[in-house]
């Protein structure tokens, strides 16, 4: 495989499943919740399907349990916020602690267990077409879903009758609700749903991406995906292109090292978070505010 | 909340910061607060069979029921308490200070460079430390303060993204050129001389970094309620605009406030490296900044909540190191019982009412 394809297939396979929780924050985000807790989402998605396929044997039934555990999860941070008012961020730091010692906790006996990882199907045709083939058509189920699906959250949040109600609650909810909206409810959905999607990409972590369960096996890439969502400016096509970045970088680096390159891999991890500030200033500077203005408020005062 | 609320509160003070003593219902909420998440807590560590009495006698007994035990919850709330200062402090003017991890480790950064590369003599090492931990950590803040003052980024968004940042900075260093040349190959820095190290003012763990805090503490207590600037900042924590019109400077408020609480940060990173480590080496801070931020946050900003809940999660992390021992669980498992008791309390804390909800 030349370098090229081999970066390339490595940031889709790296960078899935940030893909899959800035999806979901993009979702929750829009709706007026941030949730700095995607990080315990991931988590007990990655841990809830390792456990479950462990327990099953299948990989299948591993990804239903990851998608509930995110959701569940993340359901706690949607009562806290938004049925008793709670500060965002405050709720959001300690759901990233409460997913990291659940599932330090009931992690701890599958650690050296081994499961049946996410198969890699080619798809037949596709997949031996030079470069694009192996790039893009030879990986696990969740890697193919993440593209249609971040097609599909952009077509939902602005083409859609729900998108238009989910932003006009990330908006204003005292707006929506004289509209005649349930803004509680669909807070709570968002939230829920992004938690879910958090727990898919921690799934595609220890079901295929590294196949194994460890203490705190997402490594940060929660705050990776919130980084990227302010990146992406709240749009769900951007976030995917943000999540290849990212994954691009992490595979530009194990690819380096493997040619025995000399390059500081401690640069190329600072740099996602360094572009987001860029971002963030230019934006800032020409005066265009993205923030859903529900958002804003989180970031104003002490709460 | 309504305008006419937003104006009463104004009017009597409310949103300018309770400084008074502790009323006795909010200590009996958070009692129930406690008890509630200890009960979640046992339901969670019996639903996997272990033993769930066992276990918080095991964290008593390693925490509060011994002089070891207490000396290092204390040892504990020397991170947790400066970083939740560099919280306390910004928020204060309103600004909210994600960024303590960061600060932490920059502040650490700089102590550490100071001590190993600034050829000041032994007598000078730990005062040399402890500015360059206060310079590091200040400017690492300051990034986030220039952001906001004159870039108009919000601060709690950029401070968050630089902690990752800084991590990585220090990763750069102790992987590269301030690794130790004559140790075995690990990304650790030289040690630090005996000199650099900071004196200890009880058993041989607790450092005089405990002053620091408390120092800190006094310091925001005495300051935000006699003098001019305290009442200025809480005027601008308040109402940042009525603050304009009163020809307070308000900018300059926003930018030293980040600073200082950067400031305290990175002296609680100096304190880590000349206290305790006595060299860097990467993951130097195990969430402290985001503890200190949650402590903070629990105690209401206030210098005496921040004493109660930086004694409470010092307990909780002294704790959970006893239960690897004593039980072969993870550490982390603590993290939930942290984690429960803010959701018991942000869950029973009197919020803002929500339309629809």
């Amino acid at each position: 495989m030349n370098f090229i394809t081999a970066v390339s297939t490595g940031a889709v396979r790296a960078g899935t499943s940030v893909m899959y929780a800035s999806l979901g924050e993009v979702v929750a985000e829009r709706a007026g919740i941030i949730n700095l807790g995607v990080e315990g989402c991931m988590l007990a998605g990655a841990c809830a399907g390792y456990i479950a396929t462990a327990e099953t044997g299948s990989p299948y039934i591993g990804i239903v349990a990851a998608f509930a555990a995110g959701g569940l999860l993340a359901t706690i941070h949607a009562f806290l916020v938004v049925t008793r008012g709670a500060n965002q961020l405050a709720s959001g730091l300690a759901l990233m602690f409460l997913g990291l010692g659940l599932t330090a906790f009931f992690g701890r006996p599958y650690v050296k267990v081994q499961i049946t990882p996410l198969k890699d199907y080619a798809i037949p045709g596709l997949a031996d077409l030079p470069y694009v083939g192996p790039v893009l058509f030879e990986h696990d189920v969740l890697t193919y879903s993440v593209f249609p699906l971040a097609a599909l959250l952009w077509w939902f949040v602005f083409r859609s009758r729900w998108g238009v109600m989910l932003r006009a609650v990330g908006e204003s909810t005292e707006s929506a609700f004289a509209a005649g909206l349930h803004p509680a409810r669909i807070q709570y959905a968002a939230v829920a749903f992004g938690g879910a999607l958090a727990g898919l990409g921690g799934a595609q972590i220890s079901l295929a991406y590294t196949a194994t369960w460890v203490e705190n096996l997402t490594q940060g890439r929660g705050f990776i995906a919130v980084a990227l969502v302010i990146f992406a400016m709240w749009n769900p096509l951007r976030a995917m292109a943000g999540a290849l970045l990212f994954g691009g970088a992490v595979a530009l680096q194990l690819q380096l090292q493997a040619r025995g390159v000399g390059v500081s891999p401690f640069l190329l991890d600072m740099t996602p978070y360094l572009l987001t500030i860029v971002v963030l200033l230019v934006w800032a500077q020409r005066g265009r505010d993205a923030f859903p203005a529900g958002l804003n408020k989180v970031f104003r005062g002490t709460g | 909340m309504t305008v006419a609320a937003t104006v009463r509160a104004r009017f009597t003070g409310q949103s300018l910061g309770n400084l008074g003593p502790v009323p006795v219902s909010a200590l009996l909420r958070f009692g129930a607060a406690i008890a509630v998440a200890m009960l979640a807590f046992a339901a969670i560590i019996l639903a996997d069979g272990t033993n769930p009495l066992e276990t918080l006698r095991l964290m008593w007994d390693a925490s509060v029921g011994t002089d070891f035990g207490r000396t290092e919850v204390l040892v504990k709330v020397i991170p947790f308490g400066l970083c939740a200062l560099a919280v306390a402090i910004p928020a204060r003017v309103g600004l909210i200070n994600v960024g303590g991890e960061g600060q932490f480790y920059i502040g650490a950064w700089a102590a550490a460079g100071a001590v190993l590369y600034s050829g000041a003599p032994g007598w000078a090492l730990i005062p040399v430390a402890f500015v360059a931990g206060a310079i590091g950590g200040g400017a690492w803040a300051g990034i986030v303060a220039l952001l906001r003052v004159k870039g108009k980024v919000n601060e709690a968004i950029s401070s968050l993204l630089l902690n990752f940042v800084a991590i990585q900075f220090v990763n750069y260093f102790v992987y590269g050129p301030w690794k130790d040349p004559d140790g075995p190959n690990w990304p650790f820095s030289p040690k630090f001389p005996d000199a650099a190290m900071l004196p200890m003012v009880y058993g041989d763990r607790l450092s005089l970094a405990i002053l620091f805090v408390a120092v800190g503490l006094v310091a925001l207590f005495l300051i935000l309620r006699y003098t001019r600037v305290g009442y200025e900042a809480r005027v601008v924590g308040g109402n940042p605009l009525a603050a304009e019109r009163a020809g307070i400077p308000v900018g300059r408020y926003l930018l030293w406030a980040l600073i200082i609480g950067g400031a305290v940060a990175g002296i609680a990173g100096m304190a880590e490296v000349t206290g305790i480590q006595g060299r860097l080496r990467p993951g130097i801070s195990v969430n402290y900044g985001y503890i200190g931020f949650l402590a903070a946050w629990l105690g209401g900003h206030r210098p005496l909540g921040i004493v109660l809940a930086c004694l409470l999660f010092g307990a909780i992390s002294v704790g959970g190191d006893s239960l690897q021992i004593g039980l072969d669980l993870p550490g982390s498992t603590v993290n939930i019982l942290m984690a429960l008791i803010l959701f018991a309390v942000l869950a029973g804390r009197k919020n803002r009412t929500k339309v629809g909800a």
